[in-house]
């Protein structure tokens, strides 16, 4: 098989005009007669379920949540960008393509960002007419502010909840398709197979999480919106009901999965704080606008921190970074306080955490402009670790935040599979290797609003389906599928928790598929993988029947689709042989420690054919070209 | 420090239920409420026993999926926090707790503490929303919005649709979270053109669901933990008597559509 | 196996255009909780005139009896003022019968524990305040009013049935059992204007952050001063100081 990207021809800023007037128009009196398929209440599928329900498509949306309105959008905090120039600060559609493209070191479709770029433009207009209360000046007008890896003011924000309103707005739109009728809303659905009808994408089977019923859903096309993949660590920022199921079992039908290492590692989180921590929870990486971070020169040092004299203290990022100090990207910071943990300076119980201390800001602009800028983050802060970070310094450690990589798409937004299209962080379009700070509310909403809505159109308009019902062989065989696996899981009854396997899987990716990566790291952990998957079908302790609400069964699918993905994910970061923003492979870096891209033999995007169970996956490659945005050697001394 | 959880077991929405104590000897102080019921969880999987159900999935305080009624409280003593939120060292060795699940005849009981809260979808869907479809948009700045009013549209959006405000009022009442929405969108200028109809519709909604009535009671806002206020509430009878009073015949065609 | 079903909303009632809008504004809670406000005010503005105008008993049988006289002899006052109480009465006990099934069945199944948070003691029992104060009226009005129950009522005018109020409530309150019935009942009338006379101007849409504290603030001073000159009769009675 050979990825077709389907990039259309003309200038980069002509590229979409091109491609939607050579798309075919669905009749509006015809839209009514297909059915859509959305999975995911997400900014990505909320948006796409709402958008589709107003042009008259009949929409079947599914999400596993209770309410649409619970996706795991809901949770980002920093704002959205978009190339609006409100700040009058030479900000452009082009700047901000060209400080993604940038971003995301050279990894990422230029066409697709150029897209972003343009489309950001009209997403806040959109959320604003939907009642988005964005911050806003005192004359009545939208305030932004800057975020890492831009020099201009271009992120709209909601206090500390972008996501939050965001996801509401989406919401909101979608309740009201559902009320009219165009959208029919099934929750509390987990989608658990892709059916696949004569090579195209028809429909999908759910268990109803409140019955346990299996069910068989038939339409003409199924859309993607389910969310990234973090959780494959265990510990990390995501939801503890994110997961990759819906993507992976879409790839063992046929779906190619781009860049599945790719993974995003923030560096202002929460440490763990023992061995029953659930989930890692995300400062805002604004604070280090105002915080310094350091740990004590000595090893092992044992002092509180008010007892560290100045002279003994290590402000490792001020150090190595003069001119961007605190200020540096997210995988830089992030690996260089790995880098002082371990060597054994790292602070805090497990010595896995840096300070990063306001005393200085507070003691320059008072505890009351501190308390303005930060009050809500100091006092998430403080109910979670029980200590005051007006009068001891924070303690931060990196974490695992976001997963640029996903279902492989064309530029309309296609996957390998006709029929089947991914949006929001299920698939790997925009960020290539490192996604820039609030970059991903503007790509899950112009895919949701903007994009999809008209590239589904065109391949209905010009796809001519064989009709099919639940009766079809393909439906009953994937709805078969899933009842063997679902008996199978509740037939071992072993010893083992399916948390305890999860953990153990965190383990391994976050040591060896982490912030740092080696060859010999990497073989290691597929071969620990392979033997936890072994352990697990034999092992694995679910009680309960699926006639039931069994969360241990819902969680147990999922593991199991982990153990796989993170085997799929070091065999990605293994071929990869070189770093490229959040993939660093220590054999690749240059002398001062940075990470070192090969362009000349990975210049591309790699995406993952499976091949059937236990058999070695296909990798294909689609080449990136950067006619517009020359790839240069990212620095930030 | 030792806790010992009396803990509402119900099988299904049909089953009678009951609490059912446990005790929980290793609790740190460091630990979430959830993860304390994590730990049980996995205890009780391995003895065999079935764990206990409980809705959650941010774990930050945003999703509004947690939610357990903890000795009489909806979401435990801390104010302004979400179970999920909601540490052990606020919490004595020793203590005795009751966790029950939010209840009210429109939450019926799925299994232990998880409730069906798909009334609050249906009361958006009746009006919760400004109808206007993608693309139709004007620009982010052609209606200027005083920041006021903006602030104050942004406090009563916050609601994170958690259903505490229903657990906690002794008349399983609504208001909160109704009034909650009617009053984001009607503090902008963007939720006027619906504002009053929203109301009308979003209230009948509301009675529909077989929700209580708001006795100005004022338990909802002590427990809701975006701290919304019953102002709201208020604003939501001024709307609501509005449109019912002021619209005329032939201006109610419009729906959602 | 069967083909999803999908949740649907319960049929999503449109307010707008069906039905008339007097029956579905009163329908819903809120329409309830309007009449119980607008009611519940007369209520108030009676219960603190009829207080004062009460309190005259304290300047001796003739000012008293001559209150009682002149608004006997003011019938467009005496039967308008009665109407209006009655019908607000009524519509009060309606309303509030619809409310508290309503509330009791929102929440089916009780806790086992419940501790409230904030709430006043007296916004919680709104719903037993209210009715005992039902009977109590009734009772008041037989025994002040009609006479029916009081073992000695007498008149000033006989040929007009015009009573004499000073007597009656000398006699009537010279009963300790019927002072403490009415000393409870003033309680439990404090606690429904305690939280009733802020609460009303909430149910109306009224709520200011800069008049609110203000309104609770009058209403509980005004239950306190209902209490406190409402009881003074029965204890001045008992106590002898009007006799
Ligand atoms: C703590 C945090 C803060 C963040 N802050 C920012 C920020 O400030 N700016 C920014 O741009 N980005 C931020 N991000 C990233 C951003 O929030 C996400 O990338 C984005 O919201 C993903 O949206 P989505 O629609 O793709 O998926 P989600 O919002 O994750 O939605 C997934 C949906 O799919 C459904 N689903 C999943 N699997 C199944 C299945 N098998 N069956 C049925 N349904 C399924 C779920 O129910 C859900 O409705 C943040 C992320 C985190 C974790
Ligand atoms: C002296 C006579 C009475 C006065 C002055 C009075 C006054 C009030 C007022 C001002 C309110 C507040 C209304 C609101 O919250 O909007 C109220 C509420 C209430 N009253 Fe009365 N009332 C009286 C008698 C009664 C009686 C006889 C009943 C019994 C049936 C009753 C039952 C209630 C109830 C149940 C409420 C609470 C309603 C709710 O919040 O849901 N009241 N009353
Ligand atoms: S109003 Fe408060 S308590 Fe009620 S649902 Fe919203 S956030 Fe929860
Ligand atoms: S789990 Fe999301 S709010 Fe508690």
């Amino acid at each position: 098989m050979k990825l077709e990207s389907r990039i259309p021809s003309g200038p980069i800023e002509k590229k979409w005009d091109n491609c939607r007037f050579d798309m075919k128009l669905v009749n509006p009196a015809n839209k009514r007669k297909y059915s859509v398929i959305v999975v995911g209440t997400g900014l990505a599928g909320g948006a796409a379920a709402a958008t589709l329900g107003e042009l008259g498509y009949n929409v079947l949306c599914f999400s596993h949540h209770d309410s649409p309105r619970r996706a795991h959008s809901i949770a980002a905090q920093g704002g959205i960008n978009a190339a609006k120039n409100y700040c009058n600060d030479g900000d452009s559609i082009y700047r901000l393509f060209y400080d993604t493209v940038k971003g995301g070191d050279f990894r990422a479709r230029e066409a697709n960002v150029y897209r972003l770029a343009q489309i950001s433009v009209g997403i806040i207009d959109q959320c604003v007419a939907q009642g988005v209360p964005f911050a806003r000046e005192y004359g009545g007008t939208l305030s932004n502010r800057s975020f890492g890896g831009a020099q201009v003011s271009r992120t709209f924000y909601a206090r500390g909840q972008t996501g939050q309103q965001l996801l509401l707005g989406a919401y909101q739109a979608l309740e009201r398709q559902i009320d009219a009728g165009s959208v029919k809303m099934f929750t509390r659905r987990e989608m658990l197979d892709l059916i696949v009808i004569d090579g195209v994408a028809r429909g999908i089977v759910t268990r109803d999480m409140g019955t346990g019923k299996l069910e068989v859903t038939i339409a003409d096309a199924v859309v993607l919106g389910t969310g990234g993949y973090g959780n494959v660590f265990y510990l990390s920022t995501n939801a503890k009901n994110s997961n990759a199921t819906a993507i992976w079992r879409a790839y063992k039908r046929g779906a190619a999965f781009g860049n599945p290492c790719f993974t995003q590692i923030h560096p202002t989180c929460i440490p763990v704080s023992g061995d029953y921590q659930s989930k890692l929870t995300l400062m805002s990486e604004s604070l280090r606008n105002d915080g310094r971070i350091w740990v004590p020169l000595k090893k092992g040092d044992a002092r509180a921190a008010d007892q560290i004299p100045e002279a003994e203290r290590d402000y490792f990022l001020e150090r190595r970074y003069p001119s961007f100090g605190n200020l540096v990207p997210r995988d830089v910071a992030s690996r260089n306080a790995k880098m002082v943990c371990d060597e054994g300076r790292g602070v805090g119980p497990g010595g896995y955490g840096v300070y990063l201390d306001f005393a200085d800001s507070i003691r320059r602009l008072g505890a009351s402009t501190i308390r303005e800028r930060y009050g809500n983050l100091f006092e998430m802060y403080d109910r979670i670790t029980g200590e005051d970070p007006y009068s001891v310094p924070m303690r931060i450690y990196p974490a695992v935040h976001y997963t640029m990589g996903g279902l492989w798409v064309d530029y309309r937004l296609q996957s390998t599979i006709p029929g089947l299209f991914v949006i929001g962080e299920a698939n790997f379009s925009d960020h290539g290797a490192n996604r820039l700070g609030a970059s991903a509310l503007m790509q899950g909403l112009a895919d949701g609003y903007f994009v999809l809505p008209y590239t589904i159109g065109d391949y209905l308009a010009n796809t001519k389906l064989a009709k099919a019902d639940e009766s079809h062989v393909a439906a009953r065989e994937a709805l078969g599928n899933v009842e063997n696996l679902t008996k199978k899981m509740l037939g071992i009854r072993g010893k083992r928790t399916v948390d305890s396997f999860h953990k153990e899987l965190g383990k391994y990716m976050w040591e060896y598929c982490g912030m740092a990566r080696t060859d010999k790291g990497l073989q290691f952990a597929m071969g620990k993988i392979a033997e936890l998957r072994e352990e697990y079908w034999k092992n694995v302790n679910i009680l309960g029947s699926n006639e039931e609400i069994n969360q241990s069964l819902e969680r147990a699918g999922r593991v199991a689709d982990f153990i796989e993905l993170g085997e799929l994910m070091c065999r990605d970061a293994l071929e990869r042989r070189e770093s490229c923003g959040g993939h660093f492979r220590e054999e690749w870096q240059t002398p001062e420690g940075e990470a070192q891209r090969d362009d000349e033999n990975f210049s591309h995007a790699a995406a993952w054919l499976y091949q059937g169970d236990g058999k070695t996956p296909e990798r294909l490659v689609e080449p990136l070209e950067f006619e517009y945005v020359h790839p240069s050697q990212r620095s930030y001394k | 420090m030792k806790i010992t959880l009396h803990v509402w077991r119900q099988k299904d929405r049909n089953a009678q239920g009951k609490l059912v104590r446990y005790e929980c000897p290793n609790v740190s102080e460091h630990m979430s409420f959830l993860e304390m019921l994590d730990v049980l969880n996995e205890d009780l999987t391995t003895k065999g026993e079935d764990p206990v159900a409980f809705e959650h999935d941010c774990r930050e305080g945003i999703c509004g999926s947690c939610g357990i009624v903890i000795n009489g409280v909806a979401h435990g003593p801390m104010p302004g926090t979400t179970v999920c939120q909601l540490h052990m060292r606020h919490f004595k060795d020793g203590d005795e707790l009751y966790l029950e699940p939010w209840r009210a005849k429109a939450f019926p009981v799925m299994k232990d503490l998880i409730v069906d809260r798909g009334a609050f979808d249906r009361i958006i869907a009746a009006g919760g929303y400004i109808s206007v479809p993608a693309g139709s948009a004007p620009d982010g700045n052609a209606i200027p919005v005083p920041k006021e009013d903006s602030d104050r549209a942004m406090d009563a959006a916050q609601c994170i649709g958690c259903g505490a405000c229903v657990a906690a009022c002794p008349n399983a009442s609504a208001s909160l979270f109704t009034s909650a929405k009617i009053s984001h969108l009607g503090l902008l200028p963007q939720g006027q053109p619906e504002r009053y109809e929203r109301a009308l519709n979003m209230v009948q909604q509301m009675t529909i669901e077989e929700f209580g009535a708001c006795g100005n009671i004022g338990e909802c806002e002590a427990v809701c933990p975006k701290r919304i206020s019953i102002e709201n509430i208020a604003r939501m009878h001024r709307d609501y008597m509005n449109g019912a009073f002021s619209a005329r015949p032939n201006a109610e065609a419009g729906s959602a559509g | 196996m069967s083909v999803g079903s999908a949740a649907q909303p319960a049929a999503g009632a449109k307010a707008a255009g069906d039905g008339s809008r007097l029956f579905l504004f009163y329908n819903s809670p809120v329409g309830k909780k309007a009449v119980m406000a607008v009611t519940g005010l007369v209520g108030f503005g009676f219960v603190i005139g009829h207080m004062l105008g009460n309190l005259q008993i304290f300047l001796g049988p003739e000012v008293m009896n001559a209150y009682g006289m002149k608004l006997h002899e003011t019938p467009p006052l005496l039967y308008g003022a009665r109407t209006v109480l009655l019908g607000a009465v009524a519509l009060h006990i309606i309303a509030a019968l619809q409310l508290i099934k309503m509330n009791s069945d929102a929440r089916p199944t009780k806790y086992a524990k419940v501790s409230p948070v904030t709430s006043s003691y007296a916004s919680r029992t709104m719903w037993w305040s209210g009715p005992i104060l039902g009977f109590f009226i009734v009772y008041h009005l037989l025994h002040f009013t009609s006479g029916a129950a009081h073992p000695n009522f007498t008149y000033q005018d006989a040929a007009r049935h015009i009573p004499a109020p000073y007597e009656n409530v000398v006699a009537g309150f010279s009963n300790p059992l019927v002072s403490l019935f009415y000393i409870i009942a003033m309680i439990l009338l404090m606690l429904h204007i305690n939280h009733g006379a802020w609460s009303l101007f909430q149910s109306l849409g009224l709520n200011h952050p800069r008049y609110t504290p203000l309104i609770r603030t009058v209403a509980r001073t005004a239950s306190y001063a209902l209490l406190i000159g409402n009881c003074a009769i029965p204890l001045a009675v008992l106590a002898g100081v009007v006799k």
